[in-house]
């Protein structure tokens, strides 16, 4: 496009253009003009004890935003998220509640939604169905599957170990739960599988142009598999921590989630088009979400206008990702 | 020209290829020597593609042989000629535009990190990546921008460019470009054309599948000339002209 690039063969790219174009930037920096509206506004914004709710707010969503950022790399989109960890609850309270042992309960419930990624993955590479369609198809069937399961009712678990997650430690004057560690943990590894490995890289490339891929001979259909494989094992860990957070196993739980992780993911800079963005993002957007949600609450503000502000921010970030692609 | 008699790098003898009662190959002879670039020209329907995709392994010969460096070879696909170091690129960018210039150079072959954090972490040796690509980038002649920026920030010619200079990197026998410029402005047909030549320079001999026939002239130290699935004929540049060789090509004239 500009004859500049030409010329200056051996220029590295100056530290200015790097910042601007890595691509967490906006979010961030969108992240700390809320937290400083609300901080200015509320006193009790800042205190600790309210950051630490944030974190404990953000973390389902923050995990479940991981898998959906794996998928919509590979330009595909997971509508089966909060389906596939409604599933992990209620086997594993399920299991629990029939007196089985809890640690084999929540191990099964995890092997079950890994299995459920397995199987979307296998209609969307096996038999090249549209991602959409696929998870659109299992969202239905797990719902009614589930309804089914548990009778149509939420049911309590009360058990120590499916509930540790929800156990707290302190460090300094903030309260974490393991959960809130778990998820931070779960970044770090995914981060480092994208970002320092061939898999990353591969799921990257897939994402940008299937067909180059395949002409240079990664394995596209096997690689698609393996990232919708690994997504629903993290959609399973998100059921264990969301019965840390509130020991009830509720099939109508979690109806939004696919719309927050989503709204996690494209507020963070991930292109729906795939290929382009990445988790540091996606752990912004989902922060924002949760600080949004937190501030508006902490207002008094109802909360019908959370999710409108949510929705504006989702057009705002697909419009901008719009207009990038086009320029380029 | 037969006096030295040049090691023949890539052969097909007497290769046929039927799909049900077309004839798409009829006993084609092809031959691919060291250190040359041999344009592949026909018209549509001659057989070319047939002949390069027999080639590649895209496509199972009915008949005939395929020889490597004078050892007959069966490839059961693609992946089986590039193992036996033969690349292709083919003429709509085969890039990944996000990813960057040493990304896309190494895609499908990064290399890890030495030591434990590259067997046991996985970890993508990228600085090494990085200066390799740099150093191929040089020794090809090519310019570009700084290694680390993404593809898609680069003119068509350049793109291009790092797809044809990715099958240099790693073809240890030959190249097969297939229309290589067929998406590209003139200049920056130029550009690629020039990157083609320092990779023959370099001692890869490659295959130039082209319908331009001022780049074929340009560039091709012989040229093959396929008409109803077999090799009309195999002349020079020098030799012949371009109405020489359309007259060839279209069965008005024999070499």
């Amino acid at each position: 496009m500009n004859t500049a690039t030409v010329s200056d063969a051996e220029t590295p790219r100056s530290l200015t253009a790097r910042i601007l174009g890595t691509p967490s930037v906006g979010p961030l920096l969108v992240l700390l003009g809320f937290c400083v509206i609300f901080a200015l506004t509320n006193p009790r914004f800042l205190a600790t004890h309210n950051l630490s709710i944030i974190l404990q707010q953000t973390v389902i969503i923050g995990v479940l935003a991981i898998g959906q950022t794996l998928v919509i790399l590979t330009a595909g989109i997971d509508l089966a998220v909060g389906a596939i960890c409604v599933l992990g609850t209620i086997v594993a309270g399920k299991l629990v509640n029939l007196g089985y042992d809890p640690v084999l309960s929540m191990g099964f419930a995890i092997l079950l939604c890994t299995a459920a990624g397995l199987a979307a993955g296998g209609l969307v590479s096996g038999l090249r169905l549209p991602p959409f369609i696929v998870t659109l198809g299992i969202l239905g069937i797990l719902t009614a599957a589930l309804r089914l399961i548990s009778e149509g009712g939420a049911f309590p678990v009360r058990d120590p170990f499916l509930a540790w997650m929800g156990n707290t430690m302190k460090l300094g004057g903030f309260v974490l739960t393991y959960g809130v560690l778990i998820m931070f943990t779960l970044y770090a590894i995914v981060w480092y599988l994208l970002n320092q490995t061939k898999w990353g890289r591969h799921v990257y490339a897939i994402g940008n142009n299937a067909e180059a891929a395949r002409l240079v001979g990664i394995p596209v259909r096997r690689h698609l598999l393996s990232v919708y494989v690994l997504a629903g094992l993290i959609y399973g860990i998100a059921a264990w921590l969301a019965l840390g957070r509130i020991p009830n196993a509720d099939p109508n739980a979690m109806q939004s989630a696919n719309l927050d992780s989503i709204t996690a993911v494209v507020i963070g800079g991930t292109s729906l088009f795939g290929g382009r963005g990445g988790l540091i993002g996606t752990l912004i957007g989902a922060l924002i979400v949760g600080v949004l949600r937190n501030g508006l609450t902490l207002a008094g503000i109802d909360p019908l206008w959370q999710d409108l502000v949510t929705g504006i921010l989702v057009i705002i970030a697909v419009a901008l990702d719009q207009m990038s692609r086009r320029r380029s | 020209m037969a006096d030295h008699s040049p090691h023949v790098v890539l052969e097909a003898r007497n290769v046929v290829k039927t799909y049900g009662h077309v004839t798409a190959l009829d006993g084609v002879d092809f031959e691919l020597r060291a250190g040359e670039i041999l344009a592949v020209v026909g018209d549509n329907g001659a057989g070319k593609s047939t002949l390069i995709k027999t080639l590649t392994g895209a496509v199972h010969p009915t008949s005939g042989d395929i020889l490597l460096d004078g050892a007959p070879v069966h490839f059961k696909g693609p992946l089986d000629a590039r193992h036996a170091g033969i690349e292709t690129v083919y003429q709509d960018l085969a890039v990944a535009p996000a990813l960057d210039i040493a990304a896309n150079l190494f895609l499908g072959r990064e290399l890890r990190a030495p030591g434990l954090l590259g067997s046991l972490f996985r970890r993508l040796d990228k600085k090494r990546m990085r200066e390799e690509a740099r150093r191929a980038m040089g020794e090809l002649k090519f310019r570009l921008p700084a290694i680390d920026n993404p593809v898609e920030s680069l003119s068509g010619g350049q793109r291009q460019g790092v797809a044809v200079a990715r099958a240099a990197l790693f073809a240890r026998k030959l190249v097969i470009m297939d229309e290589p410029t067929a998406a590209l402005g003139v200049r920056e047909t130029g550009q690629v054309l020039e990157l083609i030549r320092s990779i023959r320079d370099r001692g890869l001999p490659v295959v130039l599948i082209s319908h331009n026939m001022p780049n074929v002239f340009d560039i091709a130290d012989r040229i093959h000339i396929m008409r109803l699935g077999r090799r009309a004929a195999v002349v020079t540049p020098k030799t012949h002209s371009m109405n020489d060789v359309v007259a060839i090509m279209t069965g008005a004239a024999t070499a």
